[in-house]
């Protein structure tokens, strides 16, 4: 309330016309609700439920579970998704510079450029050190 | 009316689920209300205006960090109870951060009600977010992004050192040597006599 309030009256109306904009995203976000909502009811309702403990106890295939599920991981996995996050931010910073690449100067584009050459070093060295490597 | 129902549902739901993050007994269920709080606080970015850092939000923050968050807390090999007998061990330093951020919401907070407030939504109501932000991105905040741009590259070189190790033995393959390879040196015919065999 206090950010609309602040606001001017044309601010307000550019506000709520943005939001009207967002209203395909709430239906989405609705349909997404109802559907998730049924698949858990409804097999609640109508599904069949006899449960013993050997039906209802962990088991690995067959055979019961060796172990807790908790267990060492390599950290390869780790490595692998930290790499993502990191180009995955890149790829972020440069929304921007994709849309307003016509009005840019060039200062602007070289700023760019040195950003991913920054980054391009970056994957060169991941690259050459074998980091990007399973095995 | 409705700006003011939508804000105060998103504010109390990313206040509750910021609480739970804390309060859950389950490591995981401390993670999906990290994603909760995620969300709601894409909902209220998107309600100043600000589609673009709401979109990015839920991309970075949901789509990669709390996975990565998920990944660690449901496949690490990590004794839960163990970890909380030692808790009090970190009291001080977990209250000095806590008393730091307190400290830096009210500097925000004194802004908003004393200095000039600055609002996100675009002041020429035909830019898109995505094109205010690269009107100033590189020109204006040219340092701060370039500087962004090194972080990535320490964070970078900081987890490929800290979590690669060399393998020895493994057979890696050289798709260099792979594709040079020719028909001369890959392959030899041998006309066997019958009855005779190999060698």
């Amino acid at each position: 309330m206090r950010t609309s309030l602040s606001l001017p009256i044309f601010v307000c109306e550019f506000m709520t016309n943005f939001l009207i904009g967002y209203l395909p995203v709430v239906i989405l976000f609705g349909i997404a609700l109802v559907l998730s909502l049924l698949f858990l009811l409804v097999p609640a309702v109508i599904a069949p439920k006899d449960p013993d403990f050997e039906k209802v106890s962990t088991y690995e295939c067959g055979f019961n579970a060796f172990d807790d599920s908790r267990m060492k991981f390599d950290v390869r996995f780790y490595l692998v998704a930290i790499l993502f996050i990191i180009f995955d931010i890149e790829v972020a910073f440069l929304f921007p510079y994709a849309v307003s690449l016509e009005s840019m100067t060039w200062g602007a584009w070289l700023i760019v450029m040195i950003f991913l050459a920054e980054l391009a070093a970056g994957l060169a060295y991941a690259w050459k050190i074998g980091a990007l490597d399973w095995e | 009316m409705l700006i003011a129902i939508t804000f105060y549902l998103m504010a109390f739901t990313a206040v509750a689920a910021a609480f739970m993050v804390v309060a859950s007994r389950n490591p995981v269920h401390s993670v999906m209300y990290l994603i909760l709080t995620f969300f709601s606080a894409a909902g209220l970015f998107i309600l100043m205006g600000a589609e673009f850092i709401a979109l990015l939000l839920v991309m970075v923050y949901v789509g990669a960090v709390a996975v990565l968050f998920l990944f660690v807390v449901m496949m690490l090999d990590v004794d839960f109870v163990e970890l909380k007998q030692g808790f009090l061990q970190y009291i001080g330093i977990g209250a000095t951060v806590a008393l730091i951020l307190l400290a830096e919401m009210i500097m925000v907070g004194a802004v908003y009600f004393t200095g000039e407030s600055k609002t996100v939504v675009p002041t020429d109501p035909n830019t898109t977010n995505l094109e205010a932000f690269g009107q100033v991105l590189y020109t204006d905040y040219a340092g701060a992004f370039e500087a962004a741009g090194l972080i990535l590259l320490v964070a970078l070189i900081g987890a490929v050192v800290l979590t690669l190790r060399e393998r020895k033995g493994v057979r890696t393959q050289n798709a260099a040597k792979q594709m040079s390879r020719t028909r001369e040196d890959g392959v030899e015919l041998i006309d066997i006599e019958p009855g005779q065999g190999l060698g």
